[in-house]
């Protein structure tokens, strides 16, 4: 599935701060225009050269209403630029660039994200995500939550007791941010030597009640891979983003990754907001620099896997298979 | 932790969110003391409802009577229950499907406090609350049944009956904020009676604070410049109206003050002549505390006062407005 009127685009630059787990020197712009800085320095653009700029955060994390608002000083939005923001991971500010690419009177975008967990209760931030009237008074967070799904898969012998207990662990929270530089057609065949080619991306979302979904399944990601194009050609990579073991489980069975794709687990400090941007950011950049011809990339957000983006990426322009 | 540049901050919305028809007959119903769902097209039951079948986007139709009887279909343990949480002992989190119901509801489910005491497939019925509001906490958890014994129906408490059409919602979420390494510079400044802000490397203007980004440039406007304390009012406003937080009995002059060696205006507020009288260009010095009340806080200046200096012509503060 490519762009309207054949508008190819592509990744041609990625950059992420190493994770931390508590980062108490930097502020949201400081966290976004070191990455900023970076990824258009290797993309050889200047700021007023961009022609979007989309950025993916979420101000529950830092408890900071418009705290994108703080952070935009590092894309220097002044005099003004053509920008947006989603209060979602990065993964769903680089889909907006891309259909904003796909209009075809701006030739490059620039994706970040940032995330400062640390500084709040990260599995009570992630509850506010849940059903008002139904799930959020009972005080359940987002853990206990992925444990249900975890048990879910266990009961149907697709999981083990040791997956369950890696729920009970609890999730590891960092503070991070990461950035991408996406380009149109020949602008990017300029700017990268060998651009990762966006040729599917799509997302898809399953209902907010939990009991109304099979847990053991994820039919948002088979539906967004179908879509994305992802099973018309075995990818040699593919970087999944999986809160937990057992995610991964179900995701490899809607993806089909067998054990012919080399796998990328999740990272042990997974920034959220930022994570699902850099599965997209880290797929890209082994296309980039030659590792892999053909990358899937996949990002999730909500409990449960509730919504799922799937992102296939491509040394080749045109369609080889 | 506390070396004054940490804080607890608290979060606060005292939301009250509009229900709808569906799910504000489905609250009545637990005030009710009972349990509903809703069929859909397809004939499925959905418990607790949704507005929409999921499956394919339609309406859903009629209420029907589901429960109170039900079965755990996974489940996840909490070995250390919260005090908002529905259960004071340990107790588990689980999808329940309730008899009649083709979808499952997530609550607590009280096993006495062992784990031992759940398991999927277990028969639960529902324990309800005396006094009921039309919340889903009015259904107080779900408790083990071995299915021969009939199951108490609840009874009404309240005279009020029908849907429920407001469900308070509110939110509270406690963060450790933290000032990072500008505020930082800033803040400890004040503390020893130094202004100090941060210059951009590319086009010379001084911040106040010093930020991580110029919003012109996009590159750290960190470069330490001190600043006096004195300078301009670039503008101001007369406050007439007394609230709680006010620093004086009104009527009093908030102002910004553009100080010299700075681009930026700090706010604050000017004392020693009446408010009618403040007026822009008009030249202040800064009053501080006693030096032994000095603080990392912009509170070490007390309020700024006439500095006798003649007023500066308008054309002199027109770019720092």
């Amino acid at each position: 599935m490519s762009g309207i009127a054949g508008r190819d685009i592509a990744i041609v630059a990625f950059v992420e701060l190493p994770p931390v787990s508590r980062d108490t020197e930097r502020e949201e712009v400081e966290l976004v225009q070191p990455v900023v800085s970076e990824a258009l320095a290797r993309a050889g653009l200047e700021r007023r050269d961009v022609g979007f700029v989309c950025s993916g955060s979420c101000d529950y994390l830092l408890g900071r209403p418009f705290s994108f608002v703080a952070a935009l000083d590092g894309v220097a939005p002044w005099p003004p630029i053509l920008e947006s923001h989603v209060e979602m991971d990065g993964a769903w500010a680089l889909y907006e660039a891309w259909v904003r690419l796909l209009c075809g009177d701006v030739d490059t975008a620039l994706v970040y994200a940032y995330g400062k967990s640390s500084l709040g209760d990260l599995p009570r931030v992630l509850a506010q995500q849940l059903d008002p009237y139904t799930l959020a008074p009972l005080g359940v967070d987002a853990d206990a939550i992925a444990g249900l799904q975890a048990r879910a898969l266990c009961d149907a012998g697709r999981a083990t007791e040791r997956d369950v207990a890696k729920v009970a662990e609890g999730r590891r929270v960092s503070d991070g941010a990461a950035a991408v530089v996406l380009a149109a057609g020949a602008t990017a065949e300029r700017l990268a030597k060998r651009p990762a080619w966006i040729r599917g991306i799509d997302h898809r979302i399953e209902p907010h009640q939990l009991g109304a979904r099979d847990l053991t399944r994820s039919s948002s990601t088979r539906l967004a891979a179908e879509h994305a194009g992802a099973f018309a050609r075995r990818p040699d990579v593919a970087f999944l983003h999986a809160g937990f073991p057992h995610e991964e489980i179900i995701l490899r069975d809607a993806l089909a990754i067998d054990d012919a794709v080399t796998r990328v687990p999740s990272p042990r400090a997974d920034p959220m907001i930022v994570a699902g941007l850099t599965r997209i950011g880290h797929a890209a950049a082994t296309v980039l620099d030659g590792g892999a011809d053909r990358a899937l990339a996949h990002a999730t957000s909500g409990p449960c896997l509730q919504q799922n983006l799937v992102c296939v990426l491509d040394a080749s322009r045109e369609a080889t298979s | 932790m506390d070396d004054g540049f940490e804080a607890p901050y608290r979060l606060e919305y005292t939301y009250r969110r509009s229900t709808g028809a569906v799910i504000g007959r489905f609250l009545g119903a637990l005030r009710d003391g009972r349990l509903e769902g809703v069929r859909t097209a397809g004939g499925r039951v959905l418990s607790p409802p949704l507005e929409y079948d999921p499956e394919s986007g339609e309406d859903v139709g009629a209420p029907v009577d589901v429960g109170p009887g039900g079965v755990v279909t996974t489940w996840t343990w909490v070995a250390a229950p919260r005090p908002d949480h529905p259960v004071a002992r340990p107790f588990a989190w689980a999808l329940v499907r309730l008899d009649g119901a083709d979808t499952a509801m997530l609550h607590a489910v009280d096993v006495g406090g062992e784990p031992g005491g759940i398991r999927t497939g277990l028969r639960v019925r529902a324990r309800w609350r005396a006094e009921r509001t039309g919340t889903i906490r009015d259904l107080e958890c779900f408790v083990p049944h071995d299915g021969a014994t009939p199951i108490d129906v609840a009874r009404p408490t309240t005279e009020v009956s029908g849907p429920v059409a407001l469900l308070p919602s509110p939110v509270r979420l406690d963060y450790t904020i933290i000032a990072g390494r500008h505020l930082r510079t800033y803040l400890s400044g004040l503390a020893k009676k130094r202004i100090v802000g941060g210059r951009c490397p590319r086009c010379r203007k001084v911040y106040l604070p010093p930020r991580g980004a110029c919003p012109t440039c996009g590159v750290p406007a960190d470069h330490e410049v001190e600043v006096r304390d004195t300078g301009t009012i670039t503008t101001f406003c007369i406050i007439r109206i007394p609230f709680d937080a006010a620093p004086f009995p009104p009527p009093y002059a908030a102002v910004a003050v553009l100080l010299d060696g700075a681009d930026m205006p700090i706010f604050h507020l000017v004392r020693g002549i009446p408010p009618e009288e403040v007026r822009m260009g008009m030249r202040v010095r800064a009053t501080w505390v006693p030096d032994a009340e000095l603080a990392p806080t912009l509170a070490s200046i007390r309020w700024f006062e006439p500095s006798g200096e003649a007023d500066l012509p308008y054309e002199s503060i027109e770019a720092h407005l």
